[in-house]
């Protein structure tokens, strides 16, 4: 057959190219939000209650420098990363054997319409039955958050993938855990990437509710428990800072780890619009 | 020229090997009302180095035979066998051309593509299957799309990828499912023309699906017609070479015998 010649491309103007792919709309959307509350905050002149914008960043800072609120943040994220991965596992496995029989499929939806409305917190009690005050009874909870939504989201992707591709894969002699890792993970990859997403969101906001219940120990509590704490000390402007690192560590995780993510995988693959 | 139709149900020459045999096979499944006779007793051969066209209005279950051959389906009564063995799961021997442009692994390059079909098909080291993946896709005019994903090209180079794919393979019998179907007219002549080209070239022994009469002629060494619901053989017609070109008196009286004895029995007008 005679050879497709390929497109040509031409440049687009340098300052939209400067501005595209930057959220520099964000960043304006942020400064504004910015000024409201220190404009707010000052004319409310109540620091018990609305800190102003430069004094949680000042609390924010010296917590920073003292060291305290990186040793925070690095145990909760350390609990909610054991916990994730463990709650990721857990989920592949029995979306796995819901891929390959009959029963495991069955036993995989009857479990998540069991579980996944279940809040994790409400498991908190129990936890701390069987596991006492600790880490286990955290990571417990937080594997539930997991595990559930993404379960759901693997297999409801699984079950997306169009009967060609299925056909497709098995007809190179496919079957088993190399059919459901090398076909139906990648073809499921758009509904898999946004269960983790949603994984995550519902394993760090249980992790800070949990350790707002109860703190561990002091010597060893997450952020949550910083933030606790400071409020019973009144402080309210390193509520504030702890606030804002929970939504600083969530903001990096998804503008940077599944963002970049999103873009290698699904949006080079085409399997999802920019 | 031998044009005429052999309106028998055993169809085939009888003393070639068969590299495939259908032997009495029915294919029915279940739906919300009931069960369904897609496909009923029916029976040939293919012999190496044939081209057999499944032609037929839709619901002759002729597309459902070719997934029982590819063995994605199961027959209800009746046995498939290849070269004297039963069909049993899908295997890259029936690489499959499908009709649909998600065949393709979207998450894989063109070369990709091709290439993890020789790694896990055949078994070769990646270096080889890289290698043998170049030289198809050459083969089929791709050579400036290899690192191209799926989504970037138009449906007539989607299928030239899954046609490259499958050629690469060497299967012994390859397996097309109106393959050509999805894409607008020009591009479907091309494609015909270039797919009659490549199994020429090859000497593959293919199973080819189509509801055009023009097309099961012009690709097609033996035209077998299916009647709808349920799908059974009503006749073959042998297809000489010189029947073969576009515009030619034989292609068109061909065509002509095909439209009145299947379609106009069948009470189609026109398909």
């Amino acid at each position: 057959m005679s050879d497709i010649a390929a497109p040509k491309l031409v440049h687009a103007p340098a300052l939209r190219r400067a501005l595209a792919g930057t959220p520099w709309r964000r960043f304006v959307i942020l400064a504004g939000f910015a000024l409201t509350w220190e404009l707010y905050a000052c004319w409310l002149d109540n620091a018990l209650l609305l800190p102003t914008l430069g004094a949680t960043l000042s609390a924010l800072w010296s917590a920073v420098l003292s060291g305290e609120l990186p040793n925070r943040a690095a145990t909760s994220l350390r609990v909610l990363i054991t916990g994730y991965a463990l709650g990721v596992a857990i989920a592949a496995v029995l979306t796995t054997l819901a891929a390959l029989s009959r029963w495991g499929n069955e036993a995989l939806g009857l479990l998540t319409s069991m579980f996944n409305p279940l809040p994790a917190i409400a498991l908190l009690p129990i936890a701390l039955l069987w596991f006492g005050v600790g880490t286990p009874s955290l990571i417990f909870v937080i594997v539930h958050s997991v595990l559930w939504p993404v379960a759901l989201a693997c297999y409801s992707g699984f079950l997306a993938v169009p009967p060609t591709l299925r056909m497709a894969g098995r007809n190179l002699g496919l079957s088993g855990g190399r059919f459901v890792a090398e076909i139906l993970v990648p073809a499921a990859f758009p509904q898999i990437l946004s269960g983790l997403r949603i994984g995550w969101a519902f394993a760090w906001r249980t992790l800070i509710a949990a350790e707002l219940v109860f703190g561990v120990s002091a010597r060893s509590g997450g952020i949550g428990w910083f933030i606790y704490t400071s409020r019973a000390q009144l402080e309210t402007a390193s509520v504030f800072a702890g606030l804002l690192t929970v939504i600083l560590i969530g903001l990096v995780v998804e503008g940077v780890i599944f963002r970049s993510l999103t873009r290698i995988t699904v949006q080079r693959w085409g399997q999802v619009q920019t | 020229m031998n044009v005429a139709p052999r309106l028998t149900g055993l169809v085939g020459d009888m003393t070639a090997p068969a590299l495939l045999e259908l032997d009495h096979v029915s294919i029915s499944y279940p739906t919300p009302d009931g069960i369904l006779t897609a496909v009923e007793d029916v029976s040939f051969k293919i012999a190496a180095g044939e081209r057999l066209v499944l032609l037929g209005p839709s619901g002759c279950g002729k597309s459902t035979l070719l997934r029982a051959v590819g063995g994605f389906l199961k027959p209800s009564a009746g046995e498939l066998r290849m070269n004297g063995r039963r069909i049993g799961a899908p295997g890259p021997d029936r690489m499959t051309v499908f009709q649909e442009f998600d065949q393709l692994l979207p998450w894989r390059t063109v070369l990709g593509n091709v290439r993890y079909a020789l790694e896990r098909g055949k078994s070769l080291p990646r270096r080889d299957a890289e290698g043998i993946a170049r030289r198809w896709l050459e083969r089929v005019g791709l050579k400036n799309f290899v690192d191209a994903f799926p989504h970037t090209l138009s449906g007539g180079m989607k299928q030239r990828v899954a046609i490259a794919r499958a050629f690469a393979l060497e299967p012994a019998l390859l397996l097309m499912d109106e393959p050509f179907a999805a894409l607008d007219a020009l591009t479907r002549r091309q494609m015909q023309d270039e797919l009659l080209k490549l199994c020429e070239e090859t000497g593959n022994t293919a199973l080819f699906v189509t509801h055009g009469i023009d097309e099961a002629i012009r690709v097609g060494t033996r035209i077998l017609a299916l009647t709808p619901h349920p799908g059974r053989l009503a006749a073959t017609f042998d297809v000489p070479p010189e029947v073969r070109v576009r515009g030619s008196s034989g292609f068109g009286e061909l065509e002509r015998r095909i439209q009145e004895t299947v379609f106009s029995a069948a009470g189609i007008d026109h398909v």
